[in-house]
Formats: structure tokens, C-alpha cells, sequence
């Protein structure tokens, strides 16, 4: 019964992630306007008519440049947590598997990374590489790569003294053999749950630098962007900012709530008392 | 056995704080192109004349583990150098601003840490009832609530409820701190929503796994009362997790402050590094960057060692 709702949470959860996803991939052809297109006439309009979101201070179509924007901030956030994925997670994977002095340098430069704050880091990162989307995705990257590989490393640690993975040496298996084929598997879900929570989190990274202006520049559409330029015109048409702030809020709820059911799906400890 | 773990653990500080030095340090050499012209093209016409200048003030012309040490033994006896194009001392500068973000990230973490605690027990109490599931769901929106907009989305209600009220801006604590607390009680709010959702949640799990412990089994056995059980026996071991999450809040606390000033025009920190990138003033951005990394990793230090002082089982 429990599993059964859990599932449909599961369900609506993937549903509208994807949806999400899929109007992010197919922005040109579900934008109803040019994000970029100025129409002088029909400046800061509010919600409805011809323009479903209202239209910004040059006249551009907010409900467009959401969906851009969402494009954006997922291609960002998304590119920089693989990226983190794939450092810290084989550096966590490695330093649990052959421990001893691997273990101790990795995980040390690990700590001295985790050492500042995230958007601290970011910042900086940003400030010394210069301000550029793809800058942004950098420092979200290296941000979030020692989180990664602290955060796989524990569960890896217990794979890798369990029973099948001795066994699997034993019989004289290759490393490359038992970290592919027996210790990574049984990750799997442990680095589908992290990611998917990291990944929410990072959207609010990229929006954050977007809206301090360190992130995508205009006239490029990016949510954080919207919310800082539209901050100006608060009084006279607030719908181009709270529109931005509410799509950000989606797709980070989104899929924080999908890696929230995952993990009660996934992990079966957790299956009988919560 | 215990001298011993503190002896490590003040090792551990030491070699986190210099290696934290270093990055700090090569983040400027690591701009690319060169950093001289980058800055004098920022406010002045870039001459060979003024890049040598800027360059022998800087340090820039000597070998690099010299810059290195010079900059870390002039940093450790509080001189952070002067700032670009104002020429006054970076602590100065710093300390200016610190104060205002120092009282938001306080107020914010009293507030977030503080609903916590409450909130964290009640979902433990009404664990499995419909309240809890929704109070679940409210976690994670408030998670992911971008600080920022909410923070707009806050100042458009006050401006609608009640126009008089000044919500912007920042008077210090001596001028007026009845005005000052009020102003920083919108900025705190947003701040502190994250951290709520986050501790709350992390309070919830600890108190249920507190709850299954035999030490819960025999406070039930001699007849406590549920709530007693769940308040007194399971929320006071619960609070050790919840102790150390609180110092790793702060890191997310200092970073937000940063956007949540901009939001409510605060002339922070925030404002001095986003400053500091606008007129590529380096020398402020790294002194800004080391010296609130290194307040965050103190205070990580020290609720670590709260932690050894609260628990028992740690010393062992």
C-alpha cells in the first residue's frame, strides 16, 4: 500500500520533472514569440491576451523567455553537476577502493574545497574566470565535486569491504572488473538519489549568480536575470519577476521532490517505518 | 585519549586554514590574461609605467613563494594590503560592512535553528499522519523557494499591506536598534526558510531513529509519558546531529546573505564583493573571501568541539 502511493508520488513527480524537461529541449518550437523580440508597443503588460505572461520592460514575451530561461539554467545546472559527478564521484570511488595514501591526499584536498562556503566559492570562481554562462558552470562544478565525492564515498566504503566485492577478488577478478561491474551497480542508487537533490540545488546556485549578475548576461533569457532586471520595475509590473521566481521554484522543486521519492523508494531500510 | 583527539582535531584546523590561504592566494594569479592590465583597465588607461607601478605594489614582480609568504605574514599581522582605488586599508573596508551581514546571518540562524527545533519534534510526534506528509512537502518547497524571490516577493505584500513601512535598507544597531531589528527581521526571514526546511528535516530523521533506541523502550517500560519520551529522552540526543548541521548552515548562511542583501539593499559584505568584481579590486575580494572563509571554518571548528564536549560516545 505504502510502496503503491509511494509510486504514484514517483510517477507525478517524473511526469512533471519531464514535462519540465521536455518544454526546456523544445523551447523554439513551444515559445509562442521570439524571446528576444522587442514589441515597443506593448511594454510591462500583466498577465493574458496575446502575451499569456505579460511582456517585460523592452516588450518581450515573458512567457517565452521563461521557457528559454529554463533551458538555460537546466543546460547550466545540469552540464555542471555531471561534470561534478563524474570528478568527485570517481574520486570518492577511487579513494574508497584503494584507501592508504590515495584515500588520505583526495580526500584532504576534498575538505579543503569544502572548506568554503558553496556560493562563496562560486563567486569567486566566476569573479577570476570572468562573468559568462559557461564560467558559471565551471564554478558550479568545481563547487559541487568535493560534495560528491564526500558524499560517495561512505556508502562506497561499504561496498567495497562487503562480502561479494572479497569474493569477487578472491577469485581473482581485475580492479577495473569489481569497481565496474560489482561496486558501481550497487551505487547506483545512492548516486541517482545524491544527484537528483544536488542538481535541484544547483539550479538555485545558477539562479543566484544569474540574479548577482554573474551568470548568463543579457540579452541572453536566464531566470535569475529576469528577476534582477524586473526588480526595477517592481511597482509598475511585477508579473515578469514573479513569473521567473515561480518557474525557478518549479524546476527545483521538481526534481528535489523526485530525488526525495527516490530515495523512499530506493532505499529499503527506510521502506517500513517512514 | 581526549587531549589527544583535540591535538588532532587543532592539526586538522591549522592545515585546512593555510591550504585555504593558498587557493585564496593563487585565485588571482589564475585570472586570465594579465591581471595588472585587467585591473588598471577597470577605472584608468592601461600605461606600461602604471602596470610596472601596480605590479611592484602588489608584489607581483617577485618569485611566487615569496608573494606567498609575504602576503600571509603581513595578512597574520592584520594587514590585508589597501584597497585598489581608494587606497584604504582592506580591513577597513571590511569591516565597515561585515557588521550588517553578520547580524543577518546571526538573526537568520537564531530564527531558522531556533523554528526548528519545534517543528523538527512535531513531525516526529505526528510521524505518519497526514500533517506530517504536508509538513514534508512544506520542507521541500522551502528548500527550494530561490531566497531571492521570495525576498521581492515579500517587499511587493509589505508595499501593498502597508506602504509606510520602510522595509529596505539598513540603520545601525547604535543609531536606532529598535529600526535596526525591524529592518533586518524581512532579509532574516528569507534567509532563514532553507535552513528551517533543512534542520526541521534533519531534526525529524534523528528524532525517529532516537526513538527506536532501548533507552526509549525503557523511558516507556517505567511509564513516561509520550510526549515526554518524545521531548525529553529522544530530542536530547537528536540535537547532537542537529548541532553539527548548524555550523555547516552558517557556510550556506554567509553565501546567501550576499543575494538576500541585494534583494533588501543592504550595504553588506555582498555589496563590497560584488563591488570589489565590478571594479576588478582583487586585492578586497581576496581578503573578503579568505577572512569569511576562515570565520566559517573556525565556527565549524568550535561546534566541533561542542560536539566532543556533548557527546560522550565521540570521546570514547
Amino acid at each position: 500500500m505504502r510502496r503503491l502511493a509511494h509510486n504514484r508520488l514517483l510517477v507525478l513527480a517524473v511526469g512533471f520533472v519531464a514535462l519540465q524537461a521536455l518544454l526546456a529541449v523544445f523551447a523554439p518550437i513551444v515559445s509562442p514569440h521570439d524571446p528576444l523580440e522587442q514589441h515597443v508597443l506593448a511594454r510591462l503588460r500583466g498577465p493574458g491576451g496575446t502575451y499569456w505572461l505579460g511582456t517585460d520592460q523592452f516588450g518581450r514575451d515573458v512567457l517565452s523567455r521563461i521557457i528559454y530561461g529554463c533551458r538555460a539554467s537546466l543546460a547550466v545546472s545540469a552540464t555542471a553537476v555531471a561534470a561534478a559527478l563524474l570528478a568527485g564521484g570517481t574520486l570518492g570511488l577511487l579513494a574508497s577502493y584503494y584507501r592508504g595514501w590515495l584515500e588520505r591526499i583526495v580526500m584532504r584536498l576534498m575538505d579543503v574545497l569544502f572548506a568554503f562556503p558553496v556560493l562563496l566559492l562560486a563567486i569567486g570562481i566566476v569573479a577570476v574566470l570572468g562573468p559568462r554562462n559557461s564560467t558559471a558552470a565551471v564554478a558550479i562544478a568545481i563547487v559541487y565535486t568535493p560534495i560528491f565525492a564526500r558524499l560517495l564515498r561512505g556508502p562506497a566504503l561499504v561496498i567495497c569491504e562487503s562480502d561479494y566485492v572479497m569474493s569477487a577478488l578472491a577469485v581473482g577478478a581485475s580492479d577495473m572488473r569489481v569497481i565496474f561491474m560489482h561496486v558501481l551497480p550497487n551505487l547506483m542508487s545512492v548516486v541517482l538519489v545524491q544527484t537528483s537533490l544536488l542538481l535541484s540545488a544547483a539550479i538555485l546556485v545558477e539562479a543566484s549568480l544569474s540574479f548577482l549578475g554573474l551568470g548568463t548576461q543579457p540579452p541572453t533569457p536566464s531566470l535569475g536575470l529576469m528577476l534582477s532586471e524586473g526588480r526595477n520595475f517592481l511597482m509598475l509590473s511585477p508579473w515578469s519577476a514573479i513569473f521567473a521566481g515561480i518557474a525557478i521554484l518549479f524546476l527545483s522543486f521538481g526534481i528535489n521532490l523526485l530525488g526525495d521519492v527516490l530515495r523512499d523508494t530506493l532505499d529499503p531500510r527506510l521502506r517500513g517505518e517512514r | 585519549m581526549f587531549f589527544r583527539l583535540i591535538i588532532a582535531r587543532l592539526v586538522d584546523l591549522i592545515f585546512v586554514l593555510v591550504s585555504v590561504s593558498v587557493v585564496v592566494f593563487f585565485m588571482i594569479r589564475l585570472i586570465p590574461g594579465d591581471a595588472v592590465a585587467i585591473m588598471l583597465g577597470a577605472n584608468t588607461e592601461v600605461t606600461p609605467e602604471r602596470m610596472a607601478g601596480l605590479r611592484a605594489r602588489l608584489g607581483l614582480d617577485q618569485p611566487v613563494v615569496q608573494q606567498y609568504l609575504a602576503w600571509i605574514d603581513a595578512a597574520l599581522s592584520g594587514d590585508f594590503g589597501t584597497s585598489l582605488w581608494t587606497g584604504r586599508p582592506v580591513l577597513d573596508e571590511i569591516a565597515v560592512h561585515v557588521w550588517p551581514t553578520l547580524q543577518l546571518t546571526l538573526l537568520s540562524l537564531l530564527i531558522g535553528a531556533g523554528l526548528a527545533v519545534p517543528a523538527g519534534c512535531l513531525m516526529a510526534e505526528l510521524r505518519g499522519r497526514l500533517a506530517d506528509a504536508i509538513m514534508r512537502v512544506a520542507t521541500v518547497v522551502g528548500l527550494t523557494i530561490p531566497s531571492f524571490w521570495l525576498g521581492i516577493v515579500m517587499i511587493l505584500v509589505i508595499a501593498a499591506l502597508a506602504p509606510s513601512v520602510q522595509a529596505l535598507g539598513y540603520v545601525a544597531f547604535s543609531d536606532d536598534p529598535l529600526d535596526n531589528v525591524a529592518r533586518l527581521l524581512l532579509p532574516a526571514v528569507t534567509l532563514a526558510l532553507p535552513i528551517l526546511a533543512n534542520l526541521s528535516r534533519l531534526l525529524r530523521s534523528a528524532m525517529l531513529d532516537a526513538l527506536t533506541q532501548d533507552y526509549i523502550r525503557t523511558a516507556r517500560a517505567k511509564g513516561a509519558t509520550e510526549r515526554s519520551v518524545v521531548y525529553v529522552h529522544a530530542l536530547r540526543n537528536a540535537l547532537i546531529p542537529f548541532v553539527t548541521s548548524v555550523g555547516i548552515m552558517t557556510g550556506y548562511l554567509l553565501g546567501g546573505a550576499i543575494v538576500v542583501e541585494q534583494v533588501f539593499a543592504i550595504p553588506g559584505l555582498g555589496r563590497l564583493i560584488l563591488g570589489a568584481i565590478a571594479e576588478r579590486n582583487y586585492p578586497l575580494l581576496q581578503a573578503t573571501i579568505l577572512l569569511v572563509t576562515c570565520g566559517f571554518v573556525v565556527v565549524n571548528f568550535v561546534v566541533d568541539m561542542l560536539y566532543l564536549a556533548i557527546d560522550p560516545r565521540v570521546r570514547a
